[in-house]
């Protein structure tokens, strides 16, 4: 099975973000973390593709989560 | 059937699956998310065993202890009626899922109030945020509005200075937080305080450009053309699914006795969404507990 691309747009004083790295690393998923705190370029290209402005966003292959929702990203995960 | 159903997986919630595992009661947790409110909280220094412990690590701890007992588990599950049936009690989700139990502890905690104005739900996520822990930093060069005049919005406002390019600080009554935050707000150069004023109306399209004020005294109104609003306003308790089998408080909480007992035999209650005086994480994990403890002796009374 092909491995997943995943990418984490996040704050460092989010709890639900570091909520989310942490159920992907316990999960064995390798992700990418862009801090839109410090990455401008990354915060606009984070409200363009989940057309709002909360972290974290989730993109799982394309597929957009918005906030930690465990029961959205174990059905794309999996 | 479940002996038990637990309904919140917050601290009470968590405190008592823990517990009732240990009386190898059959127990399920039904619950929207596992943490609940400490989701929100970043830095908690009162926990006993812990200086300081960030939320998520404390809830990945909680939720690991939890994980070591045979419980069932429904995460992502909104509980929208909790019903009586004979002796029994039935859960009904959002998902239109139900669920059976003998005994019930519902520990649902609370959730941020809203303000009920035009454009704060449709603008929610584009620019009208309820967690400025977590959204705070996207706003950062931007001019944002901060509503509520207790500890969290003074808090919010704190952090907002800075790093936005200004604030505005929105209270319905003077400021009600602690003196030693106000203090420290006094010497922003980037801050607005409107003290008295009523949040009238978000204005937008697909993003936030403004919040309509109103001095509640004169009457005049006023458009602050901020990008980002900060509604920190209080919490309200989750108790929607219950308030037909009792009666709630004026603030819709529910009662309990000492032991977690509400009126109804065979329903508990602890933590946020209760009467307790105190709402900290301590005082849930405390009564979640005991509620669980009290729940067994209800059933041991049952099968006697």
């Amino acid at each position: 099975m092909a491995e997943k691309k995943v990418v984490i747009y996040s704050t460092p004083t989010c709890p639900y973000c570091k909520r989310a790295k942490d159920y992907l690393t316990q999960k064995g998923i390798s992700y990418t973390d862009y801090d839109v705190a410090k990455d401008r370029d990354k915060a606009k290209e984070m409200i363009d593709k989940s057309k709002q402005m909360g972290v974290p966003v989730i993109i799982i292959d394309g597929e957009v989560v918005v906030g930690f929702n465990q029961a959205k990203l174990d059905s794309l995960l999996s | 059937m479940y002996e038990l159903m637990i309904i919140g997986g917050g601290p009470a919630g968590i405190a008592a699956a823990v517990y009732a595992a240990r009386k190898q009661l059959k127990t399920l947790l039904l619950t929207v998310d596992i943490g609940g409110q400490i989701n929100n909280t970043w830095g908690i220094e009162n926990y006993l065993g812990y200086q300081f412990i960030e939320g998520p690590e404390l809830i990945n701890k909680f939720q690991t202890q939890m994980g070591q007992f045979p419980i069932d588990q429904k995460i992502g599950e909104k509980v929208s009626q909790l019903k009586k049936i004979k002796k029994d009690f039935e859960a009904i989700t959002e998902a239109g899922n139900e669920y059976q139990a003998r005994v019930v502890i519902f520990t649902t905690g609370k959730n941020p109030r809203k303000l009920g104005v035009p454009g704060e739900k449709e603008l929610t996520g584009r620019g009208v945020t309820y967690c400025a822990i977590c959204d705070g930093p996207v706003f950062a060069g931007q001019k944002v509005a901060v509503v509520g005049g207790g500890n969290s919005a003074l808090e919010a406002a704190l952090d907002m200075v800075k790093i936005a390019e200004h604030v505005d600080l929105v209270s319905l009554t003077k400021l009600t937080g602690d003196p030693v935050l106000i203090g420290r707000l006094s010497g922003a150069k980037n801050l607005n305080t409107y003290i008295e004023y009523q949040t009238e109306e978000i204005k937008g399209k697909d993003l936030v450009a403004g919040v309509v004020i109103k001095d509640i005294k004169s009457g005049e109104k006023k458009t602050l053309k901020v990008t980002g609003v900060f509604i920190e306003v209080g919490l309200v308790p989750n108790s929607s699914a219950v308030k037909e089998l009792i009666k709630l408080n004026k603030w819709g909480e529910v009662p309990v006795s000492c032991a977690c007992e509400t009126t109804m035999p065979g329903l508990y209650a602890a933590g946020d969404v209760t009467d307790v005086p105190e709402k900290q994480i301590i005082v849930a994990a405390g009564e979640g507990a005991k509620a669980a403890l009290q729940a067994n002796r209800y059933l041991q009374r049952l099968a006697a």
